[in-house]
């Protein structure tokens, strides 16, 4: 069954946990034990209504400020596939955590409040997903329940809305706006009987249709090698398998092929996947290559098509979130993962901070502090394979690793 | 010439691929074996992972003393078939050398205790990498758990200072002392875990389906009764029922379901249509809201 991963983006108290609590309950899918503990502890709490964060806020400390700070991952399926979401927190302060469970799906959810409309927080979130390329955005209009179930407010929304989305930059996004009442239930899983003038899917039939392969850029095949399998073996004597995951395109048995940075070239000779050999291999798939001729291939090498070099350069221009509370400065040493290659890097300028409101306005500064997103350039003390971010996500995208803590300190984007 | 094409399944390439980060980033992983379905199900993706080579590392067991005989005899079965490495490491020696404090009464369990035995293995061995079977899905404070999940040298986890875990990069660069938890299966649910050992037809101990067992009734749920580390009281009358395990925990916690699933497919079935959480039968799990939580700060996997 194929599974589709969303994000969820809103700020604080704009029903996010309520929104993924009611998908949970109108599908059905929290179970009775469940369903009982967030009755129990909503009652204990003095509600009257049920507190479907406590299905989501898994931590003491989220419990107790009743806010998200790290990202959960919550999973339902319906007939025709899985779904992973990942609820991600609102607040400024944790950004970091957005741009991680944005970073891995496919689909975002940006919740609005109907009575505030969009905010700086939405402008925030729209940024990020933009600049992480999710092709698949939904903005649910929620709390409707509270503006009577308006249409007028709903198209004045619209509106601002739109005016947002015309600053927006990656102007290939699908974007979809729904109007819904986490808290009853209104054009999440089922229509709405208070909504009549709204004609178009609720959020479960829009989510349902959503391609998930076409969600995968077209991109170029890239194979980095993880590790060399060597098995030294009696049947398997002479075997020297590189494995890896396949990251955009396919490749085929056969097909000319350059290995990366020594530009050696060689055919694919079999593709193992356990103990099946195949023809093919499309992207995504975590699988072993053997090659025609014995080359030097080890852990951190590529294995391209002949006819599809990516870009391999000593030096990067690149936007980044930084993540870390020890700001980043130029001339300082970070070790850079890209993918499972690991260079040094040193950060020769950080040249200007983004504003997230699609002014477009970029300060020069001398520094990038926490959850702040700017312009720097690196040097790499070995050259580095890689395509754009625009091109493919895997290959044009990389963290910053700090030599003394060993944190991921930051998430880059190759321009 | 027929094609053969290879399709990706998402959850399945994600494993492997992790698998592979560990053994090229960890100088000793080690996978957290207890005979369940879910680290029976990692076995079979770490042999997926490294084929044609063997699975390069070597399990570890916590046995609690209190597994159920299906289980262990499974796991002896599995690993001898497979030429795979086994340590195990008992609770009962802790307890026996008086390093921790076996609890009484009613609702006595070894779950804590374990972690005490994991964490002097981990020391012991050297291990920088333990693999678990953990799911996000089995409880919300794991919901919150990174795949490559970094713990100190007491064995703590730091909820609220976690890495960032973007796209599939996995950073295993550690601090001396520091070791990583790692969760290849992290984003599977339960029926995902049955439905791939119905398609990939792994064998699991027989617990898992429908037998007949002397078993008495405890607020609402079905224990065994012939096995003396269950908690008894005279009053509590035994009974033979038709029933199966749907998790295999230490056998103090784990309550078994009435069913009628003989074989993977019903079992498979049953898992659809509960109503009930897999972790419903885990009484630790119910001692608080955060209970979980609590135990993983200490150290538990």
């Amino acid at each position: 069954m194929d599974v589709l991963k969303v994000a969820t983006a809103g700020s604080v108290d704009d029903g996010k946990s309520t929104l993924i609590g009611r998908i949970l309950y109108d599908t059905k899918s929290l179970t009775d034990d469940k369903l009982e503990a967030i009755e129990r502890n909503s009652k204990q709490k003095g509600f009257d209504y049920l507190d479907f964060s406590m299905a989501t806020d898994g931590l003491v400390a989220e419990r107790e400020q009743g806010i998200t700070i790290d990202v959960a991952h919550i999973y339902f399926s319906t007939a025709n596939r899985s779904y992973i979401i990942a609820d991600t927190p609102g607040h400024v302060e944790y950004t970091r955590n957005m741009v991680t469970g944005a970073s891995t799906s496919q689909v975002a959810i940006i919740l609005i409040d109907a009575r505030k409309g969009v905010i700086e927080q939405t402008s925030r979130h729209f940024y990020i997903n933009n600049l992480l390329r999710v092709k698949d955005i939904v903005i649910a209009v929620n709390k409707m329940d509270l503006v009577d179930f308006s249409e007028e407010r709903y198209n004045a929304l619209q509106e601002e809305i739109q005016a947002l989305i015309s600053k927006t930059t990656y102007k290939e996004q699908n974007i979809t706006c729904i109007p819904v009442s986490a808290l009853q239930g209104d054009n999440v899983v089922d229509k709405s009987k208070n909504m009549s003038w709204y004609t178009g899917k609720t959020l479960i039939e829009h989510l349902e249709q959503i391609n998930a392969q076409d969600v995968y850029e077209e991109a170029q095949t890239r194979f980095p090698v993880q590790t060399v399998i060597r098995p030294k073996t009696e049947d398997y004597h002479d075997f020297r398998g590189y494995a890896g995951k396949l990251y955009g395109g396919d490749i085929s048995v056969g097909d000319e092929v350059i290995i990366l940075p020594s530009e050696t070239k060689s055919k694919v000779k079999e593709i193992y996947f356990y103990t099946e050999k195949f023809e093919k291999a499309e992207r995504g798939s975590s699988i072993t290559l053997t090659l025609e001729d014995d080359v030097n291939v080890s852990r951190g090498d590529m294995i391209v098509k002949a006819s599809e070099k990516p870009t391999v350069e000593k030096e990067l221009q690149a936007t980044i979130c930084w993540m870390d509370k020890k700001p980043l400065t130029a001339a300082s040493k970070y070790s850079l993962q890209h993918g499972v290659h690991n260079v040094l890097a040193k950060i020769v300028d950080v040249e200007t901070i983004e504003e997230t409101n699609f002014s477009g306005e970029k300060r020069a500064i001398s520094q990038l502090q926490l959850n702040e997103i700017g312009n720097i350039q690196l040097k790499l003390s070995k050259p580095l394979f890689f395509d754009s971010y625009q091109k493919n996500k895997h290959n044009g995208g990389f963290i910053l690793i700090d030599l003394q803590t060993n944190t991921t300190a930051g998430v880059g984007f190759i321009n | 010439m027929s094609t053969n094409v290879l399709q990706t399944n998402v959850l399945e390439s994600e494993a492997i691929h992790i698998f592979r980060e560990v053994v090229a980033q960890f100088e000793k992983p080690v996978l957290l074996f207890s005979g369940g379905k879910d680290s029976i199900t990692l076995v079979r993706l770490a042999q997926k992972a490294f084929f044609p080579a063997k699975i390069p590392f070597p399990l570890l067991h916590i046995d609690t003393g209190h597994n159920f005989q299906e289980t262990i005899d499974f796991r002896d079965k599995l690993v001898k078939k497979l030429g795979l490495k086994l340590i195990v490491r008992n609770v009962q020696d802790n307890i026996d050398a008086g390093k921790v404090q076996e609890e009484t009464g009613k609702y006595a369990s070894r779950n804590m205790l374990q972690t005490e035995t994991l964490l002097d293995a981990i020391e012991e061995f050297g291990f920088d990498a333990c693999i678990g079977g953990a799911r996000r899905d089995e409880e919300k404070a794991r919901a919150k758990e990174r795949i490559f999940s970094v713990r100190d040298d007491f064995g703590q986890w730091d909820e609220k200072n976690q890495r960032p875990e973007v796209f599939d990069m996995l950073n295993g660069k550690i601090n001396l002392g520091q070791n990583v938890r790692v969760f290849p299966i992290s984003n599977w649910t339960e029926l995902d875990v049955w439905s791939y050992i119905q398609r990939e037809n792994i064998e699991i101990p027989s617990i898992y389906f429908a037998h007949t067992r002397a078993t008495f009734l405890r607020d609402g749920f079905i224990w065994s009764a012939n096995d003396e580390v269950v908690y008894r009281e005279e009053d509590e009358e035994t009974e033979e029922r038709v029933i199966r395990f749907r998790t295999v925990g230490d056998m103090s916690c784990t309550a078994a379901v009435l069913s009628n699933a003989y074989d993977i497919t019903s079992v498979v079935q049953e898992i659809r249509q509960s109503t009930i959480s897999e972790r419903g039968a885990r009484i630790d799990d119910k001692r608080s809201e955060a209970a979980m939580e609590k135990r993983k700060q200490q150290g538990y996997f």
